[in-house]
């Protein structure tokens, strides 16, 4: 069976849920191999995480040499690396997790590879082909690739990680890194700061808030702790320097698909709505009766988010115990 | 310094969008304009310029349909230099490494004279919205790419932005020729004045075909994708929901209940 590479998405080694997604995805279409791009002292540790959702290999890139540069040296490497999969056994697929980082390095590996890209699939079956979410939410589109080794870029909640045993060999790869791909450099580096709560894109529950919040997350806050949420926010939010970018959902922002979307005080514009409308559930707090969210909800409330979502809040943790 | 920004004409994101019966982006039944996010694009450029002085040349460039120069023309209205509308029936339907190829050869023959110092785009279109294909064009080009900034500062031929990455944020520098993409946080972009407006006209305006950037027909189009829409489906609108109005504390209670039965509590 054809080699499926997974580029595993991790923070130091540790390794994010959307790997466990992208190699259950890899499973429908080949053989999966887990790719590490990172210290490679944390390559044993991560062959044991990957090999319970079905890795057959791991490969180890050791990323000395390449972490100091934006994007282009992981995209050469990848592509010597598909290089030898393909001259191995082949290659059914290249799976990247559908960050920005993610994406451009799939845009250089398309080129490179002369193979199709398709980015943020929320789906992908045998093929394969690709479901994607576009113009804000109101189309689906199924897609295929049609030159090359087909590379997608998978988007967060895109499947449930199906725990399956993989052998999980580890295998050191060496890629030549060219100087022409050391020209960006990262000068500097501010790791965001942890806020203790899951990540936005990868929550199964997201607490938003926005202009009605007059500044004050607070009850934004309260709730999403009491739900086990991440906190989002919409652009005017963030324009007005309430909440940080990293915050934001929407087309300029995060893109997020959960379980359960709480808007509060957000009016429903139509770049909010690009990034959070594929939500399962729906529910939006507002003053406004008239505001387009409300159109788009499973339950709304017309009312203050200033004693709407602490009353809730404080009903919630009393339920809970 | 030579700056090329790419812009895209794009259909409308608050009209009513729709594919065409064979998968591609209705880009004539809806209303189009330059695609709010390479708006960020044109003005960073514009600052650039200012910054560098007079002898700073920016050229709005843009791949597309007919009704696509109405981008170009924006970009001119709000001070770009030139022009350049690269129009040729055989590009309609390609996807983004095609576009990619095209906006590296028009970059290439821009740069045939004076060679250009920096593309500049934005951060994604509105309609695709890949975010791609700065990456692609850093790519064919064999430049260094500086993407998804929220602040550029450059000296001399050093550029320096600020990129709020997936899980860090992080200062990249580079060398110029590189390509550069900024984000919408990188500065409210200027509207047009009546000045800009009516000096836009004069603005020399240059319209290429594929033979006149030597590339192929059969290079670009749907025919040479390297991807295939199969299907397009329009989302069931959602149906409306229930809607309450909060009277003393109802709202709190009504909003538990409905959470407890959806079995998120």
């Amino acid at each position: 069976m054809s080699e499926v590479l997974v580029v595993v998405d991790h923070v130091d080694g540790a390794v994010k849920k959307p790997t466990y997604e992208l190699l259950t995805i890899a499973k429908r279409l080949g053989e999966p191999s887990a790719v590490f791009i990172g210290p490679a002292d944390k390559g044993a540790e991560v062959a044991e995480k990957v090999k319970a959702y079905g890795a057959e290999k791991v490969y180890v890139i050791d990323d000395a040499q390449l972490k100091g540069y934006l994007v282009a040296p992981k995209a050469e490497a990848l592509q010597q690396l598909a290089e030898k999969a393909l001259s191995n056994g082949g290659l059914a697929a290249i799976l990247i997790p559908s960050s920005a980082e993610g994406k451009e390095i799939a845009g250089r590996l398309s080129i490179k590879l002369e193979s199709g890209l398709i980015t943020d699939a929320v789906d992908v079956q045998e093929g394969p082909v690709t479901t994607q979410s576009v113009f804000a939410g109101n189309f689906t589109v199924q897609a295929k690739v049609t030159k090359g080794t087909p590379i997608i870029t998978v988007k967060p909640n895109s499947a449930a990680p199906e725990e399956a045993a993989g052998a999980g060999a580890v295998e050191e790869f060496t890629p030549t890194i060219s100087d022409a791909a050391k020209t960006a450099q990262i000068v500097a580096s501010q790791p965001r700061q942890a806020t203790g709560r899951p990540e936005l894109t990868e929550a199964a529950i997201v607490v938003s808030g926005g202009r009605g919040t007059g500044g004050n997350f607070e009850p934004i806050e309260a709730l999403a702790d009491a739900l086990g949420a991440a906190v989002g926010a919409s652009r005017a939010a963030v324009d007005s320097g309430w909440m940080p970018h990293s915050f934001q959902v929407g087309q300029t922002g995060k893109t997020v698909s959960p379980q359960l979307y709480v808007a509060n005080g957000i009016s429903g514009a139509i770049q909010h709505r690009a990034g959070m409308q594929t939500s399962k559930t729906i529910v939006a707090v507002n003053k406004d009766e008239e505001a387009p969210m409300f159109e788009l909800v499973d339950f709304g409330v017309v009312g203050d988010l200033h004693t709407v979502l602490p009353a809730a809040t404080e009903e919630i943790i009393k339920r809970k115990g | 310094m030579n700056i090329v920004v790419c812009v895209k004409y794009v259909p409308d994101a608050t009209a009513d969008r729709q594919f065409e019966s064979d998968n591609t982006v209705d880009r004539v039944g809806v209303d189009g304009l330059l695609s709010e996010l390479d708006e960020y694009g044109v003005e960073q450029s514009l600052q650039i310029k200012e910054k560098a002085g007079d002898d700073t040349t920016v050229t709005a460039l843009c791949v597309g349909p007919e009704k696509a120069l109405d981008a170009v023309r924006k970009a001119l209205q709000m001070g770009a230099d030139k022009g350049v509308h690269v129009i040729d029936d055989a590009i309609a339907g390609s996807d983004a490494a095609a576009t990619s190829l095209v906006l590296a050869k028009a970059i290439e023959k821009l740069g045939a004279e004076t060679p250009v110092d920096l593309v500049v785009g934005g951060l994604a279109s509105t309609d695709a919205g890949m975010s791609v294909v700065p990456a692609m064009l850093a790519e064919r080009l064999g430049l260094p790419q500086v993407t998804l900034a929220s602040v550029v500062e450059f000296q001399g031929d050093q550029v320096r932005i600020k990129r709020d990455g997936d899980t860090a944020t992080e200062v990249i520098g580079g060398t110029m020729p590189l390509v550069l993409s900024v984000t919408d946080q990188s500065g409210e972009a200027r509207y047009p004045s009546f000045k800009g407006i009516m000096a836009a006209k004069k603005k020399p305006l240059e319209t290429w075909s594929l033979s006149d950037l030597g590339v192929d027909a059969g290079e670009v189009g749907a025919g040479a994708a390297w991807t295939e829409v199969v299907d397009t489906t329009a989302r069931p609108p959602r149906t409306a929901g229930e809607i309450v109005k909060d009277e003393d504390g109802s709202g709190a209670k009504a909003l538990t209940e409905f959470l407890a039965s959806k079995k998120f509590i």
